[in-house]
């Protein structure tokens, strides 16, 4: 027991005279936190509108001014022929044109029938398919609008309506950042736990002093053990910091128990650290440890769950997300934050996450060789 | 009185692939003896001495150090030797405390053990004004003493060196080798290999090894009558030219 603690004095000596590791672990996750929220939101905003009006009348301008105060769409240019319109889609000025035909007034008040013609690019799908859904929404409501004031308390509405009343439970305000901070979160100390430990013990390979420790008695799950708890400790300071940063930063307050993300998170570095562990006993210089770490947390985060939704990725890749431990702590964080689950609603989380920790721990002790 | 042999090695070998590193070696060496092992760079020194210290295991053959079966007993063999290795293997980023006090620690001494320890060694290599500094703000001279120091700190039975004086000039490598005859003298026995003649000259016996072979074993003033030469430099051309492995 005695050596451990030798061990361990010896690491966080080392951990806490590098002030750039301290800047990595404390300061950069925080910066990250505070960052990747902001770009990583869904909502379109900003689309930029070019508007072909041939028509120039009352209604026209009161349709655009209704646009324009929705406050997703920028009106960058208005022209009288679609020439003109189109010309800033092909030069990236705008994204979408709205074509108003000629007599569209008239034939809204006389034919009770107007007809327009919307023309989006799709180079950035996303943000094409939303804008043309808003732009249409708009446009709905101000005809409702219009139609209303014509027909004053008639018996029964000219048009049958059906109207859905939609209600968001767990993120009544369908923010983002809810659903984003949490993840992101996750993703952060899963990528400093498997960097810190796989490079700490490979850069102990790369100036030699491994080697020294292997000629000397120390047991390998001493040595092991020794590097894992202090990066243990850290991850979840980590996480406390990030914690703050979503409770004060963000106003999000957790509807669950914060207990049970730790009892999580504290199974889950077990299995990143476990991730790093392995790396460093297969990888003889800090450079194959970065690559090989940056191929598989690329693969993890990407099947995470982070950016997108792992319900809607073909079947196949479905399952491939069963092999990965970063969607579970998402899937966790995500559901205690915003839904509240406790423990019960977890458990199969908690069992997977320790069958992980044991896999990936014995493959790395099996692997670690103290004699070549 | 019989000399007590604290490493027997018996036709040891290593082989990787195809490519025979260490072709059965066989020597003994006694307690309280400095044993140089010489060799041409690639001849399988380091090789040899790493399967010695249980850092590499050996394809074929039988030894035992410290009294220990090198195939059985690895572990208790670590107990009871020390290693300084080519690479400067303390922490950098400790001080030159606790190093000390982290392999002590993890040699198992006590407290009060590693104090005493601490103190000696700081007061004999005259490192009272640099005990709380970085061991990388040292020269290289005392980072190699320091080394030494700490590979012995223990009080093993056998010290394995590694080309201990690389690089270092020729006031500390006298200093480093007086600090290898006092650990003689405490009865540890040091098996070192040199790329430097006049350290040769220094050793109790010496093993000049060519092509993972040991080509010639025995005392320096021995091996210059045998080989007709006036110096261990001339011992040493005679023998490593008839190496075929190239560097």
């Amino acid at each position: 027991m005695s050596v451990l603690k030798y061990l361990l004095q010896k690491e966080f000596r080392q951990i806490f005279r590098d002030p750039s590791i301290l800047k990595i672990i404390f300061i950069m996750p925080a910066l990250q936190l505070i960052i990747i929220p902001l770009a990583a939101d869904y909502e379109v905003r900003n689309i930029n509108l070019s508007v072909a009006d041939h028509d120039h009348s009352v209604y026209t301008q009161q349709m655009i001014q209704k646009i324009k105060s929705s406050g997703y769409f920028k009106l960058v240019n208005y022209s009288s022929t679609f020439q003109e319109a189109f010309t800033s889609i092909e030069s990236d000025k705008a994204d979408i044109v709205l074509e108003i035909p000629a007599n569209f007034e008239q034939n809204i008040v006389r034919e009770d029938h107007a007809s327009l013609f919307i023309a989006v690019n799709a180079v950035n799908g996303m943000k094409a398919n939303l804008g043309a859904s808003y732009l249409q929404n708009i446009i709905l409501n101000y005809n409702n609008q219009i139609r209303t004031k014509w027909i004053q308390f008639p018996p029964i509405h000219p048009q049958t309506n059906i109207k859905v009343a939609v209600s968001n439970w767990f993120n009544p305000m369908m923010s983002y950042k809810y659903f984003m901070v949490p993840a992101v979160l996750a993703t952060l100390l899963t990528l400093l736990g498997t960097f810190l430990t796989a490079l700490n013990i490979v850069r102990e390979k790369e100036i030699g002093t491994i080697e020294q420790i292997n000629v000397t008695p120390v047991k390998k799950y001493h040595f092991i053990l020794g590097k894992l708890i202090p990066f243990w400790i850290l991850g979840l300071a980590v996480l406390t910091i990030g914690f703050l940063i979503m409770r004060f930063g963000y106003q999000i307050h957790p509807v669950g128990n914060m207990l049970i993300v730790y009892l999580f998170a504290s199974l889950y570095l077990l299995v990143i650290l476990g991730l790093g562990l392995l790396i460093s006993t297969y990888a003889d210089t800090q450079q194959q440890a970065m690559l090989i770490s940056f191929f598989l947390l690329m693969i993890f985060i990407m099947l995470g769950g982070l950016f997108t939704s792992i319900d809607s990725m073909p079947d196949w890749v479905q399952k491939l997300t069963w092999l990965n431990p970063v969607s579970y702590f998402i899937d966790v964080i995500r559901l205690v934050v915003l839904k509240g689950s406790g423990l019960s609603d977890i458990k199969n989380h908690i069992f997977v996450i320790i069958g992980f920790a044991i896999f990936l721990n014995s493959w790395a002790v099996l692997n670690y060789k103290k004699t070549i | 009185m019989i000399k007590q042999n604290v490493i027997i090695a018996e036709g040891l070998s290593k082989i990787f692939g195809n490519f025979v590193a260490v072709d059965h070696i066989s020597f003994e060496v006694a307690k309280g003896e400095i044993f140089g092992f010489l060799g041409a760079n690639g001849a399988g020194k380091t090789t040899a001495m790493r399967m010695l210290c249980g850092l590499s295991t050996p394809s074929s053959g039988k030894a035992t150090v410290a009294g220990f079966d090198l195939f059985k007993d690895t572990e208790q063999i670590k107990k009871s030797i020390g290693y300084m290795s080519q690479k400067f293997s303390l922490y950098e980023d400790l001080t030159i405390r606790e190093n000390i006090q982290f392999y002590g620690g993890i040699y198992g001494l006590s407290k009060k053990q590693i104090q005493d320890k601490t103190a000696y060694l700081v007061d004999h290599l005259h490192l009272q004004n640099y005990q709380n500094s970085l061991v990388k703000s040292l020269p290289l001279g005392w980072k190699q003493k320091l080394a030494f120091s700490v590979a012995i700190v223990h009080d093993p039975a056998i010290v394995f060196l590694d080309e201990p004086t690389g690089g270092v000039d020729p006031v500390t490598r006298r200093e480093f080798w007086e600090l290898i005859y006092d650990a003689s003298e405490r009865g540890i026995t040091v098996f070192v290999t040199t790329h430097y003649m006049d350290e040769a000259e220094y050793c109790n016996r010496v093993s000049i090894m060519v092509d993972g072979r040991i080509e010639a074993l025995d005392t320096p003033n021995n091996l210059k009558k045998t080989y007709n030469s006036l110096s261990m430099d001339e011992v040493f051309l005679k023998l490593a030219r008839k190496a075929a492995r190239g560097e």
